[in-house]
């Protein structure tokens, strides 16, 4: 029998559940905690300058891993830091367990330094929470909260620990959990079999069908069962944004991601489709336009892990609540010597989409000209050709975001990692440090703005202190260039705040740090500036890139119009 | 259409809260609310009246079914089903209003359960209908305070909401 503190049982906890790194700032409450991870090398512990930047850096992590990211934050301000990060966890179901340092608990309640009710504040935005009650429970309670962080449909878990609970004087009898039960926790793993055979006959039989998949597809693993059904039959697919990369986009049955910035051919598919099939996405109002008018002529399949999540905003005829790689996997055992009864329907139905393909072929923007600013969509094809398309991208949000979503080609789930939900400004760079710490093998690259990166970028001193080599490529527009583009759309151009004056030289910021930072202004600097950036991948470059300020990001659907209803460029609507 | 959902909670801290909160956040509106504990310690019983066509009923169920804290729950108006909440009134009662106040009562088999020179306090139980009609008849005589426990309520027969 192992006696340990409750400080020392949470250290110990986190090294049997072969956590490596967990990402945090220190403060009174979680002093003891601090002090037994002194005490132990199996966790390395990585210091943060912002606690939002700890909670983002282990979410990127998560998001790349799959595993949960790990986040050690002290109470009051320290907790509240973290929020927005919880948040934008739980809205993109990125599994994650945050440990809050509490004031003791005779001082609960009584508005003590430091003290803030993190269970109450993060209550709407967390899968669950707990409150350790006696330091003996430590290890059963982090077991629950690394079990439903990452089972089910993954999130946030925050776990609040007051002092008294961590007091190196009280030692109690550790054992590792290797199990937990929840009895009212049950997550479903395989669908309705009932369900799933109604939906095969109904896609063996359509004739204008589209896959429509999200992120359940990548935190699901399931995009190896995925490909292999979608080819099988053939049919077009489309991705979320957090779905990107759940399916090769190169591949020809791919039709791009759908939605507000979304393909014309995805979104113009979806609107004529006689069939929808969901898998692990959730119908969201940057995907369907105005509701009301979504896909007038099809049916639709939803599967999802998450049964609030099926016909939440719209109905579906064949609702399968399950895990995606379990469904699609019986979905291919169905399929598996049959043909799609409607060869030449869906011949016909190619057709339309490669003709809208070939409509906006070579129209999506115009590329600069020497002399020229640069465009930033032509900067995304630069750094993917860099990269070869393999590097981990991580964006933050706004124009940017869009068009690296956009042009970027992304071939593997896991490796295009965006704040798609909550759209956290300040995500991105942060994330990148989680990331680039566990694949230092990988390039890992930023796409950032100025207003975004200016929310995060107290932690080029992390990234000093660990040696983190992100790339960050910073499109520099000097405005808050979506913010303009809907006062350019629906204001008259009225710029009100959307400005970023008094920018600082982000060379001489980046080089008082001690690293590499390149300032691009003309389309002939880029291509050098590239290749400088990527010779050493563990070396952190800041591109400074000045791109052309009044370019707007198309398509763009038109509010409360159907899914074919966009802007196609400044002069051309649907 | 009015429901009436039932829940068994997990006896927990913050496990009422997690449960109100949802219906804050997502909008959803709670008429009355009744929590108390069951023969089980570790279990909390909670009824919600609330309003909704079929599609907020079905999200309000498969929300609530989400949350770690509930084990299980019931639309009890999905079947057939008993409802009862307890109301305490207190209504003026001076001169020819006493006797008044004491016919309704018993027309509505409630009871003076205290009393005063001036005031009677009555307690009544039923469906929210009637305890509705009791204040409706009761007002012009003169209601001083309510206080009603919000619905509670129980299948018909053998159908069970237990683990």
């Amino acid at each position: 029998m192992e006696l340990l503190s409750g400080a020392d049982m949470i250290a110990r906890f986190l090294k049997d559940e072969g956590v490596e790194r967990i990402y945090g700032y220190p403060g009174g409450a979680a002093l003891h905690i601090y002090d037994a991870l002194f005490r132990q090398d199996s966790v390395q512990h990585i210091l943060v300058r912002h606690e939002q930047a700890a909670t983002h850096a282990a979410d990127g992590y998560a998001r790349a891993s799959g595993q949960p990211g790990v986040v050690l934050v002290t109470s009051g301000p320290g907790a509240t830091n973290a929020v927005t990060g919880i948040a934008t966890a739980y809205m993109d179901s990125i599994p994650m367990v945050v440990l809050c340092g509490q004031v003791a608990s005779h001082l609960i309640g009584e508005d003590a330094f430091q003290e803030t009710d993190i269970v109450g504040v993060t209550r709407p935005v967390v899968k669950h929470s707990f409150s350790i009650r006696h330091p003996s429970e430590i290890p059963e309670v982090l077991k629950k909260a690394f079990y439903l962080a990452a089972t089910g449909r993954p999130g946030p878990v925050v776990v609040d620990i007051p002092k008294d609970m961590t007091a190196p004087t009280e030692r109690y009898e550790y054992v590792y959990p290797k199990k937990v039960k929840i009895r009212s926790y049950n997550p479903v793993n395989r669908g309705h079999s009932g369900q799933i055979k109604k939906a095969v006959d109904m896609m063996l039989k359509a004739r204008r069908p589209v896959f429509y998949t999200g992120g359940g597809i990548v935190t699901g693993r399931a995009s190896e069962a995925l490909t292999d059904l979608v080819q099988r039959l053939g049919f077009p697919i489309t991705t979320t944004l957090m779905g990107i990369g759940g399916y090769p986009q190169g591949d020809r049955q791919s039709l791009g991601w759908l939605g507000m910035h979304g393909s014309y051919e995805a979104n113009m598919a979806m609107h004529h489709a006689d069939l929808i099939v969901a898998i692990g996405a959730r119908f969201d109002d940057r995907v369907t336009n105005n509701t009301s008018k979504f896909c007038p002529t099809a049916k639709i399949v939803h599967v999802d892990i998450d049964p609030s999540s099926i016909s939440k905003t719209v109905r579906a005829d064949v609702p399968i609540v399950g895990a995606a790689g379990s469904v699609i996997n019986e979905m291919i055992s169905l399929v598996q010597d049959r043909e799609p009864a409607n060869s030449e329907a869906l011949g016909e139905w190619w057709k339309s989409i490669d003709g809208w393909r070939a409509e906006r072929e070579g129209k999506l923007y115009e590329p600069s000209k020497p002399g020229e600013a640069l465009k930033p969509q032509e900067v995304i094809e630069a750094v993917y050709r860099a990269t070869r398309g393999e590097a981990f991208v991580t964006t933050d949000v706004g124009q940017h975001q869009m068009f690296a979503a956009q042009y970027y080609k992304f071939a593997k789930p896991n490796r295009f990692i965006t704040s798609g939900g909550l759209g956290t400004m300040g995500f991105g760079f942060p994330a990148a440090m989680g990331i680039k710490l566990s694949y230092p093998q990988d390039d890992v690259v930023c796409f950032t703005g100025e207003g975004s990166f200016q929310m995060m970028m107290q932690e080029l001193s992390t990234c000093k202190q660990f040696d983190v080599g992100v790339k960050i490529v910073n499109l520099n527009n000097q405005s808050l260039g979506m913010v303009r583009q809907w006062q350019d759309l629906n204001y008259k151009s009225r710029h009100a705040h959307s400005y970023m004056e008094s920018l600082p030289d982000f060379a001489k910021l980046i080089e008082a740090y001690g690293f590499t930072a390149i300032k691009v202004t003309t389309h002939e600097e880029l291509a050098p500036a590239l290749e400088r950036a990527f010779v050493d991948t563990n070396e952190l470059v800041f591109l400074d890139i000045y791109v052309d300020p009044f370019e707007h990001v198309y398509p763009m659907q038109v509010p409360l119009g159907s899914m074919r209803d966009m802007l196609l460029s400044k002069t051309e609507r649907t | 259409m009015r429901h009436i959902i039932s829940i068994l909670l997990e006896n927990e801290p913050g496990a009422l809260s997690r449960v109100v909160g949802l219906f804050s956040q997502r909008n959803f509106n709670i008429e009355t609310l009744n929590v108390a504990p069951t023969e089980d310690p570790s279990l909390s019983r909670l009824t919600v009246t609330t309003v909704g066509d079929d599609r907020v009923i079905e999200q309000i169920t498969k929300h609530l079914n989400k949350l770690i804290d509930v084990v299980k729950l019931v639309d009890l108006t999905e079947g057939n089903h008993i409802e009862r909440e307890l109301m305490l009134v207190k209504v003026k009662s001076l001169g020819a209003a006493r006797d008044e106040v004491k016919r309704t009562a018993d027309i509505f088999r409630a009871q003076i359960v205290d009393v005063t020179p001036s005031v009677y306090t009555v307690q009544i139980t039923g469906d929210a209908g009637k305890l509705d009609a009791f204040v409706q008849a009761m007002a012009p005589i003169g209601i001083l305070e309510v206080a009603r426990t919000g619905v509670s309520g129980i299948a018909r027969g053998d159908k069970l909401l237990t683990l």
